[in-house]
């Protein structure tokens, strides 16, 4: 994307972020929340999230890894398992991201 | 000279909002979460950094959106040259919350003039929410809520730009070949388990991961809402057919 599409993608972000956050109270009467919205919006966040971090982790330029030998893996199990361990946002980026380092600049991966 | 009258009398109002107990109240109890929100923040401003936005819309970025796990979400979809439309989808999906959060803010914002509701929306992040539910679980009115809202909601909304502003300078000195920027994908990983509630969010967000590693090759990061869709099918199918097989 160019400078310009990104500020225009920034803008869009803004829009849609400002909406989602004042949609029930923009209205004077107020809106019922439909069932099937209710339902939708418990399984959208989560899909939103797995399917953004899930190519990050286990892709390299379109393909799927094919090597052990990638720090990105061993990071994400590391912080997969301290989450497991302590409920923690702050713990599991340090400890992921500490493991992707070591193996990057220990072993070269 | 009607300038600067209003200008007068906002900072009047300001000061005088300033003074009033439950808006200290709302700073004293948002500080502790506030060292939480700027860890995430500098992460969040790495991530930012790393990606190619370049400062200037990076920062941009940060003050408009105002939205950490979006912000960081968006990221890898914007190096990929997803179109626009795939970005703003992505977010709002993951924005969906906050529908709830502006459902749940009803009953004790709806009174109050249209643009003071669109000012406060502004704010309504995720631990804003949490502050505020905690402290006024019952959904009426009381006197002194706005002001601890606005309490609350400037601190974090301050620790947060700043972390973020922060990470953003600092992140453009570390050389991009560390791959810094897997510390934001770690921050999604964290924020997606921590949805993790029933059996259907973890098939949901099973079937989001393998749909959007099988569908990769798909023009224009179309990958991404094929896994919601499926996603959000699915979860929807499990939560039912559990329901009808078994009446626990």
């Amino acid at each position: 994307m160019s400078p310009l599409e990104i500020f225009f993608t920034t803008l869009g972000m803004a829009a849609v972020t400002f909406l989602c956050r004042a949609f029930f109270l923009l209205p004077r009467e107020e809106l019922p929340m439909p069932r099937w919205l209710r339902e939708g919006l418990r399984y959208a966040p989560i899909a939103a999230l797995a399917a953004v971090v899930a190519p990050e982790v286990v892709m390299t330029q379109g393909h799927l890894v094919t090597t052990w030998h990638d720090g990105r893996i061993f990071g994400a199990i590391a912080g997969l398992a301290f989450y497991t361990w302590k409920q923690d946002l702050l713990g599991t980026i340090v400890c992921g991201t500490g493991v992707m380092l070591a193996l990057r600049f220990g072993l070269g991966w | 000279m009607d300038l600067t009258y209003r200008i007068a009398r906002v900072r009047r109002r300001a000061v005088a909002t300033a003074r009033r107990p439950l808006f200290r109240e709302g700073m004293r109890e948002s500080l502790p979460m506030s060292i939480g929100i700027a860890a995430w923040g500098l992460v969040a401003g790495v991530a930012m950094a790393k990606s190619n936005l370049g400062i200037p819309l990076a920062i941009l970025m940060s003050l408009l959106v105002s939205a950490g796990s979006s912000q960081v979400a968006a990221l890898p979809l914007i190096a990929g040259g997803a179109p626009m439309w795939v970005v703003w989808a992505t977010v709002a999906c993951i924005n969906l919350r906050f529908l709830v959060f502006s459902y749940q803010y009803r009953p004790y914002f709806a009174h109050l003039p249209r643009r003071r509701r669109l000012a406060l929306s502004y704010f309504m992040g995720d631990t804003i929410f949490a502050l505020f539910l905690r402290r006024y679980p019952d959904p009426k009115r009381e006197p002194g809520q706005v002001d601890y809202f606005w309490g609350a909601a400037l601190v974090n909304w301050g620790a947060w730009q700043l972390a973020v502003i922060t990470g953003i300078v600092a992140g453009a000195a570390i050389p991009t070949e560390w791959g810094i920027g897997f510390a934001g994908t770690m921050a999604l990983l964290a924020l997606t388990c921590g949805q993790l509630r029933s059996r259907s969010t973890w098939i949901a967000a099973f079937v989001a991961a393998c749909a959007a590693v099988a569908a990769y090759s798909l023009p224009l990061r179309m990958n991404i809402v094929v896994a919601i869709a499926a996603a959000v099918a699915i979860g929807v199918l499990a939560q039912h057919t559990r329901r009808e097989a078994s009446p626990r």
